[in-house]
């Protein structure tokens, strides 16, 4: 069915046409990811479950939970974006469609990040929008929802740009999931410390300003930089 | 003439230079190690605040700096690889991903028995031993993700590229490391030294980190041979080998 997607446009396309590319992979991957809707809706019911998990595992108690919640919504965010990588290329790498949509005449970084677009969209957007009311859960208060969701809204995106480089580089491998795991993870671990930090600083007085000025600074540099790795790790895996 | 540096980017011509290398470093990084204990254990004096438990840093210390900038060869090795295209780079890579992994061990392992006397405890969440960690899993990233690729040629470009990202995310973890580390508990434990060393002890350090690089390139050049011995199994030029026609 993917291949039918694929088969309609950019043979026509421009050479070097980035913004087209960007567009058409957005589009095409978000119909596809719209077409198995419970599949998305599993994911973010283990971000969910995951984050629901932790009160029962150590205390009900609610200061205890409001010092341990945005770092729990954010590990969690990590594990879901994790779960969700393989979605990016594995699906299009099996059946050959990756092959033919590396041979259009797009730029394969413009297609690149189309499809990170949408796993954002699908994956991280969501998880930012379900942030506040999880955190209800964990006792935060107004002032820092809005931080926790604003630093998830900034970060998410870079999980999902690095975790391409990730899902690229271990197409169809043996135990992909869990070698995607320890190649990601460590690479993850700035956002999630100014992630989680952003809200402790707003508790503290400090104001999140310098937090989330960071996970931006990261967030540009992954926008520059990680297509181009991901497009050589696509290019890598299909050689 | 000029030196042809480019002859010894192929494997058939490195693999004998290598060998005659090898014994030297070897035997470099035997005398250096004897000397650098001799100063470490033998001639610096205990110190007066930490007494003989400091005596671990003459290993602590130069395993750290190893684990870090074999990471950083490493890296220069996959870049030349990626650019130029060299087999013998891949190699290079893939030969120092274990080395660096056991050095970064090593660093972990003896700074926590170097804490439990000092600080009182095994592992703080320091900004250096936190990086230093994570350092380590990168590391097995690499080696991991070499492993589970049949192909050679796709683990060294997939390795490469691993490598790059991970260099260049390497000073944005130290640096997130550490704030988060100033943001909770303040500078209560801290991995710096007492603040003047005596020259001595630095001596011996500086002998010792010596001898760790020789170690380093010395083991990595064995490694490599065995890499190359391994993947060029089918060149008629390593048939010809009289250690191979023997065997």
């Amino acid at each position: 069915m993917s291949t039918m997607v694929v088969a309609q446009s950019p043979a026509t396309a421009a050479p070097g046409a980035v913004l087209p590319g960007v567009r058409w992979a957005l589009a095409r991957d978000l119909r596809l990811a719209l077409r198995s809707r419970a599949e998305l809706a599993v994911q973010l019911l283990f971000y969910v479950i995951v984050v629901s998990l932790f009160p029962l595992a150590t205390t009900p108690e609610r200061t205890q939970l409001s010092a341990i919640g945005p770092g729990v919504l954010w590990v969690a965010a990590l594990l879901a974006s994790l779960l969700s990588l393989p979605r990016l290329f594995a699906a299009d790498y099996a059946d050959g469609t990756l092959e033919q949509i590396a041979l259009s005449p797009y730029p394969l970084e413009s297609l690149v990040v189309g499809k990170v677009l949408a796993h954002w969209l699908t994956t991280g957007l969501p998880i930012v929008l379900l942030a506040p009311i999880l955190g209800l859960q964990y006792a935060l208060d107004n002032e820092l929802l809005v931080v926790l969701a604003a630093a998830l809204l900034i970060g998410t995106p870079v999980l999902s740009l690095l975790g391409a480089i990730g899902a690229a580089l271990t197409l169809g491998l043996r135990g992909g999931s869990s070698l995607l795991a320890l190649l990601i993870l460590p690479l993850y671990v700035p956002l999630l410390i100014f992630g989680a930090g952003a809200v402790e600083a707003t508790r503290s007085g400090l104001g999140a300003t310098a937090h989330l000025s960071l996970l931006g600074a990261a967030f540009l540099v992954a926008l520059v930089g990680t297509p181009f790795a991901a497009a050589a790790s696509v290019r890598i895996a299909l050689d | 003439m000029a030196f042809a540096w480019s002859k010894f980017s192929s494997p058939a011509s490195f693999y004998p230079l290598a060998g005659k290398m090898i014994p030297w470093f070897a035997w470099g990084a035997a005398i250096l190690t004897a000397i650098g204990l001799w100063i470490g254990f033998g001639l610096a004096p205990t110190d007066f605040q930490q007494g003989e438990a400091y005596r671990i840093i003459f290993i602590h210390v130069p395993s750290a700096w190893m684990s870090m900038f074999v990471y950083l060869v490493m890296a220069f090795w996959s870049a030349l690889y990626l650019g130029f295209n060299t087999r013998l780079s891949a190699m290079m890579a893939q030969a120092l991903a274990p080395t660096g992994a056991v050095m970064t061990f090593i660093a972990l392992w003896t700074g926590a028995f170097w804490g439990r006397p000092t600080w009182g405890t095994y592992w703080a969440w320091d900004a250096r031993m936190t990086s230093e960690l994570i350092l380590l899993f990168l590391y097995f990233g690499v080696i991991a993700l070499r492993a589970a690729i049949e192909d050679p040629r796709r683990a060294d470009r997939a390795c490469a590229v691993l490598a790059l990202v991970g260099a260049i995310n390497v000073p944005i973890i130290y640096y997130s490391v550490k704030w988060w580390n100033t943001l909770h508990q303040g500078a209560s434990v801290s991995a710096t030294e007492a603040p003047r060393m005596a020259s001595i002890m630095l001596t011996g350090m500086l002998v010792m980190s010596l001898a760790a690089w020789f170690y380093a390139i010395a083991v990595v050049l064995a490694r490599v041979r065995t890499i190359i011995v391994e993947r060029e199994r089918g060149a008629a030029w390593l048939h010809a080998l009289p250690e191979v026609a023997q065997a």
